[in-house]
């Protein structure tokens, strides 16, 4: 979910998108790993991404994983979702990473541990690749209420304001 | 172009099939959920329950009812949508016989998957390949919007008088079925406009009550023959009105996809490779890095799967030096993957260059960049001489 | 052809090695959440391990210990427990990030 509405969130930038999940056992609860491209022209391309430009941690647990930073293009942003302040470089290619307390605000903010909203508003923030006023421009695609509409603004607006960056 | 400029937004691959079937105003839909074409079923039931789409929905126990709902109503007369995949698939497979056979225009989205035998649920085209001989049409697609635009355009086909057949149209599960792209979804009006042609011709035959019709009838010996024929020649028909139709789709709506096939940088191409559904979107970047290379590769994209297209094949790869098919799924007892069989078989009209196969994309596993890569290697070495393998499992290399 | 892949399976068709416990599945990687025991509150009574969907509690002599190997994280032993020795943490919490 999260990646589609970055995916129409930089629609509305003007770029091509192209976001697919992936997924093993058909469960609740089970890793997901989406895949988002997006361009000045059409992509073409369908396949997994090998060598990110960027990669968001929804769940800290994932971390353990050993082949979560495998590929990454030297250079390459880390956005993590997490209370803490501060972060160990994990890998040489991470050049720069963005901390956020995305549960923590969505929990303030919405009510429940919903975090894709403020992570997307805190991806806009620490990478720039779209602005915060996209992202806001997508958010009534997908959620219908003025009320959990206006509470979710409110948590990407909080994600971009309050993402720490740190460059190693 | 005559189509207005229709609303562009994200969606997923399933959500788009639904979409554009709701536009082509099905009157009977009955549908089965299964991974990964879920989304397609529960978008459609939302479509009847909020009143967008006046259709009668059947809720069945299965597929195999799905399918035996669709073919009466389309005997009955109505137009019809189902979708399904791999098990659902192959759980329907006596009624698609008898909806191919009693030549019920039938719409069905198929959403690749593999099929039993080895529990997998993961993408692949075996589901497909599994139900070639049922007597449908089978079309592939490479993205989104070509899922929208073909299911329009598969009404126009399928319920064409010279044709009626059913008609399945696939795209990779997961690949495409949850992939999140840009599209635009025509307007109700140009939808209508475009299939308003079907109207002006002779009424297919129908069931109507009170009158004494019958639908499928037992065949004894002639009678079998006959309506094997006539099904056997529609089908051939089908290749011609493909291109038509896609002539008339670009015309009114500004976008087309070559019909049967697409022929991408094939011109002056010294070596081809042939694939199917998003591989193909993978293999156009691979072309184009390639030529910058200096290496003159083109690509067939292969959208009509049955009938065969065998003369726009012939016509787009007579004197190519070599030729790579890349099959995502098995042909048990060929050394090749089954469109690469197929392929070879027309050597006395393609000339002998070799025919490289390669298995690749099973299981969910990323037909990607570098794979594409070594193929147009290999095929490029095959023209230049050197030995070749006839068959290349990629994965297991 | 040239395989280079090297063959898992024992067996020509996909059969499962139930082997051992038939626990063949990392169901350990599943977790998004752990049972932390207080020992102090701990009276050794059994009923986790009774409970336990995968039959993951270890005897320990004097308390129960979970194996992380196949912890599914599903929390049944922390709400059975009748002394509350048994805490959910997140797995977040665990995770070496140094």
């Amino acid at each position: 979910m999260a990646a589609k509405m970055l995916a129409s969130a930089l629609l509305v930038e003007g770029k091509h998108v192209a976001s697919f999940p992936m997924y093993g056992f058909e469960r609740r609860g089970a890793p997901v790993v989406a895949f988002t491209r997006f361009d000045d022209k059409p992509i073409r391309l369908k396949t997994q991404i090998y060598e990110p430009d960027c990669i968001i941690v929804i769940d800290p647990g994932l971390l353990t994983l050993p082949t979560l930073f495998t590929g990454l293009k030297a250079d390459s942003f880390f956005l993590l979702n997490t209370a803490k302040k501060d972060f160990k470089q994990p890998n040489p290619a991470l050049k720069t990473c963005g901390l956020v307390n995305a549960t923590g605000i969505a929990v303030q903010e919405i009510g429940r541990d919903i975090p894709n909203t403020c992570l997307l508003g805190a991806f806009a923030a620490a990478t720039g690749w779209l602005s915060l006023d996209s992202v806001l421009k997508s958010l009534p695609e997908y959620l219908s209420g003025a009320d959990i509409l206006k509470k979710n603004m409110a948590s990407a607006e909080r994600g971009y304001k309050e993402v720490e960056v740190i460059k190693w | 172009m005559k189509a207005k400029k229709g609303a562009i937004s994200v969606m997923m691959g399933n959500v788009v099939a639904a979409n554009a079937a709701r536009l082509c105003r099905p009157e009977v839909v009955s549908l089965y959920p299964i991974t990964p074409q879920s989304e397609v079923a529960e978008t459609m039931s939302g479509f009847v329950s909020d009143g967008s789409l006046n259709a009668e929905i059947v809720e069945v126990e299965g597929e195999n009812s799905a399918m035996n709902v669709c073919r009466a109503a389309s005997l009955a007369g109505a137009r019809t949508f189902t979708a399904t995949s791999s098990y659902g698939l192959v759980y329907m497979y006596d009624t698609i016989l008898e909806t191919a056979g009693f030549r019920a225009p039938v719409v069905m989205v198929n959403v690749n998957r593999e099929t039993p035998g080895i529990h997998a649920v993961s993408s692949g085209q075996q589901d497909m390949i599994s139900t070639r001989d049922a007597g449908w049409i089978q079309i592939i697609v490479e993205n989104n919007q070509e899922i929208a635009d073909q299911i329009v355009m598969a009404y126009r086909l399928a319920e064409d008088y010279d044709i009626q057949l059913p008609i399945m149209v696939n795209y990779d599960g997961y690949y495409l079925s949850y992939l999140n792209e840009e599209v635009e979804i025509p307007l109700q009006e140009d939808v209508d406009a475009f299939l308003a042609p079907l109207k002006d011709q002779p009424k297919r035959p129908r069931i109507i009550p009170g009158k004494a019709t019958g639908a499928g009838t037992h065949g004894m010996e002639m009678g079998y023959v006959e309506a094997r024929y006539k099904h056997w020649a529609a089908m051939d028909r089908v290749k011609n009105k493909v291109d038509e139709i896609d002539k008339a789709f670009g015309d009114y709506f500004g976008r087309s996809y070559g019909g049967q096939i697409e022929e991408y940088k094939m011109a002056d191409a010294d070596i081809a490779i042939l694939a199917s559904g998003s591989a193909a979107g993978t293999a156009k970047e691979v072309v184009d890095a390639k030529r910058a290379e200096g290496i003159k590769v083109g690509l067939v994209k292969l959208r009509l799967f049955r009938p065969f297209p065998e003369e726009r094949l012939v016509q787009a790869l007579k004197g190519k030096k070599a030729i790579g098919v890349i099959d995502r799924s098995v042909c048990f007892g060929w050394k090749a993957g089954p469109m690469a069989v197929e392929l070879k078989s027309l050597a006395n009209k393609l000339g002998t260059m070799p025919i490289l196969s390669f298995i690749d994309g099973l299981a969910n596993l990323d037909i990607n960049v570098p794979h594409i890569n070594r193929v147009v290697d290999e095929v490029n070495g095959a023209a230049k001489g050197k030995p070749y393998q006839e068959v290349t499992w990629i994965p297991l290399e | 052809m040239v395989i280079k892949y090297k063959f898992q399976m024992q067996t020509e068709a996909p059969w499962s090695d139930a082997n051992q416990k038939m626990l063949a599945l990392d169901t350990g990687g599943w977790r998004t959440e752990r049972p932390i025991l207080d020992k102090a509150l701990c009276n050794y009574c059994g009923l986790c391990s009774i409970y336990c969907p995968v039959q993951c509690m270890k005897d320990k002599g004097d308390h129960y210990e979970v194996d992380l190997t196949w912890c599914k994280g599903c929390g049944i032993c922390a709400h059975e427990c009748p002394k509350k020795a048994l805490a959910m943490k997140p797995e977040g919490d665990f995770t070496n990030e140094g």
